[in-house]
């Protein structure tokens, strides 16, 4: 564990944009609630990206003008949206064959914890007496669909996030693609984690300090 | 002639019974046939089992038929949101039962249940611990777990217009659950914001077959649940 220090590594913002740059032109992609929502805002021009959201919608536009929120056109966090031209509704057993059936292409992730060899875990912290409550969290991670993790590299208190084994109940193992985080970008692969890009002013011993599991250079 | 269509809510649910299994469409507020819910506590029928994706909101709709003791059982995927308050407490309290889904398996059990087909294999929430105690198999090297059909003695769905027949169209994201659980209902019961001459409704463009839908209530200014959550009202007014 870490003490709190002064701010250094990439913003939200930035971390939404290093998420967008890896989403090619034509995906459909599906981003989870919170921080995964800013991605939207950070597509590169030139490029077109078709956005799905799991209470069934395809071609999910950005909320609407303060008086033209319609109560029956909402995300999969419940807020008001709006349709991009082109847009279609379906129902739920259809949006979950775009999922599980690896239509879409990639989704986009916050996480409680992902571990060394991809397990992810951000349903639950299996606090006892705790409502459980999962929504589409395991189905978005149980097809082939490239799964990004958007992540503060650790938690308000410090602790890292990415670790050796899951603490937290799973969500899927060996799911998580690769994960964006304020201090760096890192690849989950067969052998290993490996450490693509560190925020500026970042080093790589920077980085392994706050994170439990082992990370490698990318060669 | 066919007609399917009755005059009120309280006519449409008159028949269902204690202990009954009931869908109810829905995603939070969007889809939610809130009319239908509030004559079903009219009604009085409980002990019932309701599969719906959440447990409500404030105290009205579903969360008014909780509050009202009228459910046994919940099976859903996320049973709290920002302003449920009813099932959490009966929850901590063990006064009702819950059995969690993931959104996915939820949506292809009752598809299955409407399609006639026992039981499948699903990828999902392999390795967690929502599929403790569930057989699994391998395919192609790969662990799936077995999930079981679901079917009810009703199902009560919200839709934007409807004839004669029974034949539906839905309202953007407010179809959500509404199609699958018209098929996996013995009865299905439907409101509509409008019903239309037969030949109105694109045969195209119907969403859900008349086949499926047992009776079709008008309801031409459904309430919004939102709005009667952030005013506290309470069902029964």
């Amino acid at each position: 564990m870490v003490s709190k220090e002064e701010k250094i590594g990439w913003s939200v913002s930035d971390m939404a944009r290093n998420v967008a740059a890896d989403i090619p032109n034509g995906a459909y992609v599906n981003l989870g609630i919170g921080m995964p929502e800013l991605v939207a805002g950070h597509v590169p021009e030139g490029r077109e990206v078709i956005y799905h959201t799991e209470n069934g919608l395809l071609g999910m536009g950005p909320a609407p003008a303060e008086g033209q929120e319609d109560p029956e056109l909402i995300n999969a966090g419940k807020k008001h949206v709006t349709a991009i031209p082109g847009a279609c509704y379906f129902h739920h057993a259809d949006s979950f064959t775009m999922i599980r059936g690896n239509h879409i292409d990639i989704c986009v992730l916050g996480a409680f914890q992902v571990a060394g060899n991809g397990d992810l875990a951000n349903w639950s912290t299996g606090a006892p007496g705790a409502i459980p409550a999962v929504g589409g969290a395991m189905d978005l991670v149980a097809g082939d669909i490239k799964i990004f993790v958007i992540s503060k590299h650790t938690t308000k208190e410090g602790e890292p996030k990415v670790v050796k084994e899951c603490t937290y109940p799973l969500t899927g193992k060996a799911v998580v693609d690769t994960i964006y985080t304020d201090l760096a970008i890192i690849d989950v692969k067969d052998d290993g984690l490996y450490v693509r890009e560190l925020a500026p002013g970042v080093t790589f011993e920077y980085v392994q300090e706050r994170t439990e599991a082992e990370l490698k250079r990318n060669p | 002639m066919i007609n399917k269509i009755v005059a009120s809510p309280a006519e449409a649910v008159a028949d269902i019974f204690d202990g009954a299994v009931v869908m109810i469409s829905g995603f939070g507020e969007a889809g939610s046939p809130i009319e239908l819910i509030h004559a079903l506590i009219d009604q009085g029928a409980k002990d019932l089992t309701v599969i719906s994706n959440n447990t409500g909101s404030g105290h009205v709709g579903l969360a008014a038929l909780i509050e009202n003791r009228r459910v046994k059982k919940m099976i859903c995927s996320f049973p709290r949101t920002a302003n449920s308050k009813v099932f959490p407490e009966l929850y901590k309290n063990g006064e009702i039962e819950l059995e969690l889904v993931p959104q996915g398996t939820l949506a292809e059990r009752i598809r299955s249940g409407g399609a006639g087909i026992p039981a499948f294999y699903t990828p999902t929430s392999v390795g967690t611990p929502l599929a403790d105690g569930k057989e699994t198999r391998e395919f192609n090297g790969r662990t799936y777990v077995l999930q079981h059909a679901l079917e009810a003695d009703f199902s009560l769905v919200k839709c934007k217009a409807a004839d004669r027949y029974g034949n539906l169209i839905y309202n953007k994201t407010a179809r959500n659950f509404g199609p699958i659980m018209c098929t996996a209902a013995k009865t299905a019961i439907v409101q509509t914001k409008q019903i239309v001459d037969l030949g109105r409704l694109d045969p195209e463009a119907v969403v859900t077959p008349g086949i499926f839908v047992s009776s079709v209530v008008e309801v031409a200014d459904p309430a919004e649940e939102s709005k009667l959550v952030a005013d506290d009202r309470r069902y029964p007014w």
